[in-house]
């Protein structure tokens, strides 16, 4: 097997990787050579970089920041009795709004059911294509690309960059720099102000927010996602993924030999070195060792080194590389997505291929499946009318004088529907002398209760049995219909009725 | 200091530490975490003059803000009192009708008659008003004293049997302990009430407490054994006994003739809590 550490004729203070190409005096920040009780930040520049990777990456984050900032402005009309924000997260009125889809607090399960999916997707994604989360939608690379750009865009590329922050502080670095940060202060703002507005009708707030009108909890939550943004994204970069971020460490479990990683096929590109024009290639690999890959790296890492949990998956460092290969007339993806099993299949000659379907695939697509299928299930079953009946513990029952027996209930009605509507109440599964709905003046059956617009209307139900229909037994079952005539949905909750009898 | 060990694959230096041949690296910490450890130090030293924090012999160092959460909650009940002042004031001069044709009203009474009656009523007559041996149920449709709204708040206002002036007053005899009746006129009676209320009872015994009846209990029970809430005596042809339903319970409180006390909240509870108490105790089922 061939070390991937193997160089052959490194000349140190050599310009030139090959003909055309620059070596780029770039070191793995995390090299093996210095480190100390504690480490300090090596400050990172990623040298902008074109290609393919580089393409999506910029699509991905115009998708995904397009979506974090617009949505709360979507509208969608619930007619006049519910708010007509697509997705709003009401804690005020305890609801949560999704386009057609809206949630109560107890039914939290479909929240639980969504994370479950992320998680198992996240899982799925992971074990066929590796981290693309973490290279192409985590919010932290998401900004920090963003804040890149800004910096390459005010300072220059690379080199620029690294020289700038030697330079001393002239009028004109702390004009790049004073500009730098005000940008990113700006996005940071606008970021916590997106936020806000996934709590709020955003029109609302976003006038109340410039009038200075609104709640200084919306102010507090933009400045703590404002100081979040600027510090995360701007300063601490890398240092979120490789310290702070649970997933690298994750993923080292959910990941194996055959999945999709950003990977260096050491057994192409080994014995790597400089490459004179006219050099043969015979005995040696396609690797310059021109270090554009660490160049382009956004952690800082040399994916030479192997698959490391700094490693991000973003592709860029294939990107630097794939130039690299076109320069010097060698064939592309000596870095590529591909699988550490591939890499020992060539070395032995076998043809590479990719095992999409694995024990784990199967698995984790299965638990998909079937919490997807139960999502979908409960969201197609859910009732607009929904009741529980809570029988009074204290006191179990009541003897009446005549020797009849009271048993009272909790009934919650909940009106899950934009608009007010009528419920029809009725208890069956037992004789009754009477049902006695308290606050309404009519004792018939059944009772018809006014609920309003998305709303919960508690009654307590007074019903009392005659003695000879007591039966003999210390309780009776008893059930209660809620009918809503219009849409023709209704409800039936088994309870029992406690008669105080022998057991 | 030993030589350090590295380790070959991280090029990180271990702690020495080896299990089945898996060292533990000695990983360096990241140099802001320090930061964060030295700046957790500080905030901890400013907290000192900021805060309350230190407890001295006599009191505690109250710090530049003397913070306090008993003062916070203070604050909170004035202003709890202060939000609810109007309703208070609302429920002081609604009649009890009024309150309970008031939805708006009627809620906040309800609320606040549930938690006086948790604080006040529920040692004796229980945390669901189902009451005990002794102590009346507020939930059936047996009265004492009545089970009418304006019945019920005078109840509560002026006790039973209490030290109030005008309390509600009545006291059984106890005919067998102070000897006014002989234990057979007792037993006889017990069989006399037993068949009162609809159950099998010896009938030479039901037939001889005819008069025995009429002569010492009809004046307050009735004739009928109907009872009369003017004096609190209680029916005994219902289903329903406060001191318990058996010959022996029944026989005990003809001997020892026992009468409990309620004390009178007049005094302690204000007008308007005293009508809340009433809407909620009315609404528990029994109310007339």
């Amino acid at each position: 097997m061939v070390s991937v550490h193997t160089v052959i004729d490194r000349r140190d203070g050599a310009q030139q990787a090959a003909e055309g190409v620059a070596r780029s005096d770039a070191q793995a920040t995390n090299s093996a050579a210095n480190r100390k009780l504690y480490k300090s930040r090596v400050p990172i520049y990623p040298r902008e970089q074109d290609g393919l990777y580089r393409k999506i990456k910029w699509a991905m984050m115009a998708v995904t920041l397009s979506i974090y900032y617009l949505v709360p402005w979507v509208r969608w009309d619930r007619g006049p009795h519910a708010p007509n924000q697509a997705v709003l997260v009401d804690f005020a009125h305890e609801r949560f709004y999704f386009f057609f889809i809206e949630i109560w607090p107890q039914e939290v399960y479909y929240i639980t059911g969504l994370l479950i999916l992320s998680a198992v997707s996240l899982f799925l994604i992971n074990a066929l294509f590796g981290r693309l989360w973490c290279g192409y939608s985590c919010p932290q690379t998401v900004w920090t690309d963003l804040f890149i750009w800004v910096e390459t865009k005010i300072e220059g590329d690379r080199n620029a960059r690294m020289k700038l922050a030697k330079a001393p502080w002239t009028a004109g670095k702390i004009a790049k720099r004073v500009s730098k940060h005000t940008i990113w202060l700006l996005f940071a703002v606008a970021t916590g102000g997106a936020w806000v507005f996934y709590y709020n009708d955003a029109p609302t707030l976003l006038h109340e927010l410039v009038t200075g009108t609104a709640s200084v909890g919306n102010y507090a939550f933009i400045g703590i996602l404002t100081f979040t943004t600027y510090t995360l994204g701007g300063m601490m970069r890398e240092q979120v993924c490789t310290y702070m971020c649970p997933w690298p460490r994750i993923q080292a479990a959910m990941t194996d030999k055959e999945a999709l990683c950003v990977t260096y096929a050491y057994d192409r590109g080994e014995p790597r070195g400089p490459h004179r024009k006219g050099d043969p290639w015979e005995g040696r690999g396609s690797c310059i060792d021109c270090n554009q890959c660490v160049a382009a790296c956004p952690m800082g890492i040399d994916i030479r080194d192997g698959a490391q949990l700094e490693c991000i998956n973003c592709g860029l460092c294939i990107d630097a590389c794939d130039d690299v290969m076109a320069k010097i007339g060698q064939p592309p993806r000596l870095i590529a997505y591909d699988t550490d099993a591939n890499i020992h299949r060539r070395l032995v000659g076998k043809k590479p291929r990719f095992r999409f379907v694995r024990p784990r695939t199967i698995l984790y697509a299965a638990v998909l499946g079937i919490v997807g299928a139960i999502m979908v299930y409960a969201f197609a079953t859910r009732k607009s009318v929904e009741m529980d009946v809570l029988r009074d513990r204290n006191p179990n029952y009541v003897t009446l004088a005549d020797g009849a027996v009271r048993n009272g209930y909790t009934i919650k009605l909940l009106n899950q529907a934009n608009m007010p509507r009528d419920f029809q109440l009725s208890v069956g599964g037992l004789k009754t002398r009477e049902v006695k709905v308290i606050g309404l003046e009519s004792d018939a059956m059944p009772a018809v209760l006014h609920v309003d617009a998305d709303k919960v209307r508690t009654v307590r139900v007074l019903v009392t049995v005659d003695k000879a229909d007591l039966g003999t037994g210390g309780s009776r079952d008893i059930n209660f219909t809620v009918t809503e005539p219009v849409h023709q949905e209704s409800r039936q909750i088994e309870s029992v009725f406690i008669t105080g009898g022998a057991k | 200091m030993s030589k350090k060990e590295i380790d070959e694959v991280s090029g990180t230096e271990t702690t020495g530490h080896e299990w089945d041949g898996i060292k533990e690296l000695n990983t360096p910490l990241p140099r802001w975490w320090l930061y964060l450890f030295i700046a957790c130090i500080v905030w901890a030293v400013g907290y000192w003059f900021v805060m309350p924090s230190w407890p001295m012999l006599h009191g505690y160092t109250h710090g530049m803000l003397d913070h306090s959460q008993r003062d916070e909650v203070m604050a909170n009940v004035r202003a709890l009192q202060a939000a609810r002042a109007g309703k208070e004031q609302a429920l002081n001069q609604a009649t009890l009708k009024q309150i309970q044709d008031n939805p708006d009203l009627l809620q906040f009474a309800m609320a606040e008659g549930k938690t006086v009656f948790g604080d006040n009523c529920a040692p004796c007559h229980g945390s669901g008003g189902q009451g005990a041996h002794g102590y009346p149920n507020l939930n059936d449709d047996v009265w004492l004293w009545g089970g009418k709204l304006d019945e019920i708040q005078h109840t509560i206002t002026v006790g039973v049997r209490s030290s109030a002036q005008d309390t509600r007053e009545s006291q059984m005899p106890a005919f067998g302990r102070d000897g006014i009746l002989k234990p057979a006129e007792v037993a006889d009676l017990t069989q006399y009430v037993v068949h009162l209320s609809g159950r099998p009872a010896d009938p030479a015994a039901v037939r001889r407490a005819g008069k025995l009846f009429a002569d010492n209990c009809a004046a307050c029970h009735g004739a009928q054994g109907k009872g009369d809430r003017s004096v609190g005596a209680p029916n005994l042809t219902d289903n329903e006994w406060l001191y318990g339903p058996t010959p022996a319970d029944i026989r005990d409180q003809i001997w020892n003739g026992h009468g409990g006390v309620m004390p009178t909240w007049g005094g302690r509870l204000s007008p308007a809590t005293i009508k809340a108490l009433a809407v909620y105790v009315h609404s528990l089922g029994g109310g007339e």
